[in-house]
């Protein structure tokens, strides 16, 4: 037990910044190419259907698509400000980003609500009538457009559930300003998220 | 050796807990690896055992044992049990997890705490997949591939059956992780990325196909089972989907999962041949090498499962050249492995006979495997039980033996038993000529036109299924076998010694079983990884 030359070898007092952050890359990593299969399938049916993908994508709201990219923008910027105040010591404004990263999440959810539920009530949403009736194309880009969008709004969610136990554990002196890497590897996932709906909102918002 | 009153690791806890508790929250990454090597095993007899009957109900024509809709479900559940509770997590997560961190020189892996959390994700992906047989629906009857459109049709438990293989690839994804940082980061002093064992090469370069390509696949089954909740039109060409699509998605993640499968065999391999020809092995480099060619090549070559589905040609002679292309870092290994024998002494004892079986059996599945990737003969065999058999060459022959190489060359060092080596030569026998009597006939019956999948069969195909259905016999019977005499000499077995192969990797320099913390001092590493000159050191020690 007397190597003092690697910290990592000694498992019982294991504490290992650069590898946690290794295995949250590698997680990050198969995140993305978990999105990546879906973004396969978008390019190979918009090829296969150009004009309907087109027709369809007119129905989106492009100003809720615009609100929501900068709300998630701007809660990135929340996390990274986070991380910066707990390295210069400064638990409450750490805090206080956490909670504006939190409360902006929660905005871009209930954007998705509101977005979501128009829909609803103009007959497009899976198995409806009224979609069933469009040609394929078009009932092929509300199945992706419901899928993907959904599942990101779940990582949203999830990484909310982390970011608010990652808050608790500051309050309670778990995370501090010589050891934050959970906090960093929280701020990846978030970052991810952000980096996944960049990809989505051109997708499926802007290409008209 | 030194210290051989220290208690070792089944003796210690690594919580407060003793008795069942001290196992079931334990960090110890070995074992975490006898649980999985528990688990596994009950999975893998189950399989077995369905495999078995399926056998028995092809003795003759028309009905034996069972209706054609039971043999559907025995089928599809022989191939999900035996892919993804049994070969894909098999060799990694019982031998990577209980050996990798000791051949590198750590006391554990680079998350202790995930290990153990993917192997409580594993029993649930494994409990859901058994449970799904008896809900109300039926089990599921789509074979293991799920092909769309019949997996958004069919009104059987497909989805919960699908949602236990994904959980599973949670897990994969999660031991695939932890190993890949365990690589980069625990390594003992001295120990450089050239002086690892070559298993833990070939488990390194698993874990990254883990990462990789399990997404993929992972994507690919939420969508099917979105699709069959809420009619979401994905695959399903009702709705303007794309089967085919399907097919490539699924198989995208699948074709490298047989490598998955293969290579942390192969690093076995690599670990056996040398201690018994008492040789350095021959091309360290390139063997090391292969393994990330295959991973990287493997990626390639999905699409030869689709030759008949309806491809651009183009698009087939491309994945054809690939597929004949990855057979090159197979070869490689195969006269690596042969050059390491020549001039060597060889011992012959049970692991080094099962890895003779294994070069032979496999040997065989790679060349049907190249008849299989030609565009012309493809089309003649494809859906036949010529592809059943290849694929039971390479993956039971290979995989499969290995597996139990594996646990014959490491046996003594995890449980400090030694079995009897009598009943395992004969053993290995029996095996090898129940293998070749349960398989050879189908690459015959595949060429006469045997499709693969059917529960009747025309009468001229009768005597080659009886013989192949007695080879089933002598296998499974072989099988049991092996783990009766290894249960036996788990309870009433000598000791063994810490060494008792003649081995030089870090494994054999400690005690059988090991400590807790695997080591007493970590060691520095000064030598090669299959440096035979250290044997006169260690008999000194």
């Amino acid at each position: 037990m007397n190597n003092s030359h690697d910290v990592a070898l000694n498992s019982h007092v294991h504490r290992d910044d650069v590898g946690a952050k290794m295995g949250m890359w590698l997680f990050l990593f198969t995140e993305v190419l978990l999105f990546g299969g879906m973004f396969l399938v978008y390019a190979v049916y918009r090829f296969q259907n150009q004009e309907q993908f087109k027709l369809a994508a007119l129905e989106l709201h492009t100003g809720i698509g615009t609100l929501n990219t900068i709300i998630l923008l701007t809660s990135s910027l929340t996390v990274a400000l986070s991380i910066a105040a707990i390295q210069n010591k400064n638990k409450f404004l750490s805090i206080v980003y956490l909670n504006a990263t939190l409360l902006l999440a929660l905005f871009f959810m209930v954007n998705k609500y509101f977005e979501w539920s128009t829909k609803f009530a103009h007959g497009i949403y899976p198995g409806a009538k009224e979609l069933l009736e469009k040609p394929n194309g078009q009932i092929l880009f509300y199945g992706l457009y419901y899928v993907m969008t959904g599942l990101h709004g779940l990582h949203v969610l999830i990484g909310m559930i982390i970011l608010y136990i990652i808050k608790r554990q500051i309050k309670k002196d778990i995370i501090t300003s010589d050891n934050y890497v959970r906090l960093e590897n929280s701020g990846l996932y978030w970052h991810l998220v952000d980096l996944i709906w960049i990809f989505l909102f051109p997708l499926f918002y802007l290409i008209q | 050796m030194a210290n051989a009153v220290a208690e070792n690791y089944l003796q210690q806890s690594t919580n407060k807990y003793s008795g069942i508790k001290s196992w079931l929250l334990t960090t110890d990454h070995k074992k975490i690896g006898l649980m999985y090597l528990i688990a596994i095993l009950f999975f893998f007899l189950v399989g077995v055992i369905i495999g078995l009957l399926m056998r028995l109900e092809l003795i003759a024509p028309g009905k034996t044992i069972m209706d054609p809709q039971t043999y559907n479900s025995l089928f599809t559940l022989h191939g999900v049990i035996m892919i993804f509770l049994f070969i894909v997590p098999g060799l990694p997560a019982i031998f990577g997890n209980f050996f990798l961190p000791i051949q590198i020189g750590a006391k554990d892996v680079a998350f202790p705490r995930l290990n153990l959390l993917s192997w409580y994700v594993y029993m649930i992906g494994a409990i859901l997949a058994l449970v799904s047989l008896f809900l109300p629906g039926g089990p599921i009857d789509t074979g293991w591939t799920f092909y769309i459109p019949y997996s958004v049709r069919t009104s059987t438990n497909v989805s919960l059956a699908i949602f236990a293989a994904f959980v599973l690839g949670f897990s994969s994804i999660l031991t695939g992780i932890n190993f890949v940082t365990t690589v980069h980061r625990l390594r003992a002093p001295g120990m450089n990325f050239f002086k690892m064992p070559l298993f833990v090469w070939a488990t390194y370069a698993t874990a990254w196909i883990q990462i990789i390509a399990t997404p993929v696949v992972g994507i690919t089954i939420l969508l099917v089972i979105i699709e069959r909740a809420f009619g979401v039109g994905i695959f399903d060409p009702a709705l303007g989907g794309d089967p085919v699509l399907y097919q490539h998605m699924f198989w995208i993640y699948s074709h490298p999962a047989v490598y998955i499968m293969i290579l942390p065999a192969m690093g076995v391999v690599s670990e056996i041949i040398p201690t018994f020809s008492r040789r350095t092995i021959f091309g360290y480099n390139a063997i090391a090498m292969s393994s990330l060619a295959i991973a990287f090549i493997g990626y390639l070559v999905w699409a030869h499962h689709m030759f008949t589905s309806g491809m651009s040609d183009t698009a087939r002679w491309v994945f054809s050249l690939l597929t004949f292309i990855v057979a090159l870092p197979s070869g490689v290994k195969v006269f690596n492995w042969v050059a390491t024998m020549y001039k060597g002494s060889i011992d012959p004892q049970p692991p080094f006979l099962w890895v003779m079986s294994f070069i032979f059996l496999f040997s065989i599945g790679g060349l049907t495997g190249l008849v299989l990737g030609s565009l012309a003969t493809d089309i003649h065999v494809h859906d036949t039980y010529f592809v059943v058999a290849h694929f039971h060459y390479v993956m039971f022959g290979g995989t499969g033996t290995i597996f139990f190489a594996g646990l014959h060359y490491w046996f003594p060092k995890m449980f400090g038993k030694m079995y009897n080596l009598k009943l395992s030569k004969i053993a290995v026998a029996l095996f090898f000529i129940g293998f070749n009597l349960l398989y050879f006939p189908k690459f015959i019956l595949g060429y006469m036109g045997m499709p693969r999948r059917y529960y009747d069969y025309l009468p001229q195909f009768e005597s080659l299924q009886k013989i192949s259905t007695f080879g089933s016999w002598i296998l499974g019977g072989t099988i049991f076998f092996i783990v009766g005499y290894l249960i036996h000499a788990l309870i009433k077995g000598k000791k063994a010694t810490s060494n008792p192969w003649g081995g030089v990797t870090l494994e054999w320099h400690i005690a059988s079983p090991p400590i807790q913390e695997n080591f007493e001092v970590i060691p520095t590493i000064t030598h090669k990884p299959y440096d035979f000159s250290q044997l006169k050191e260690m008999k000194n020690e």
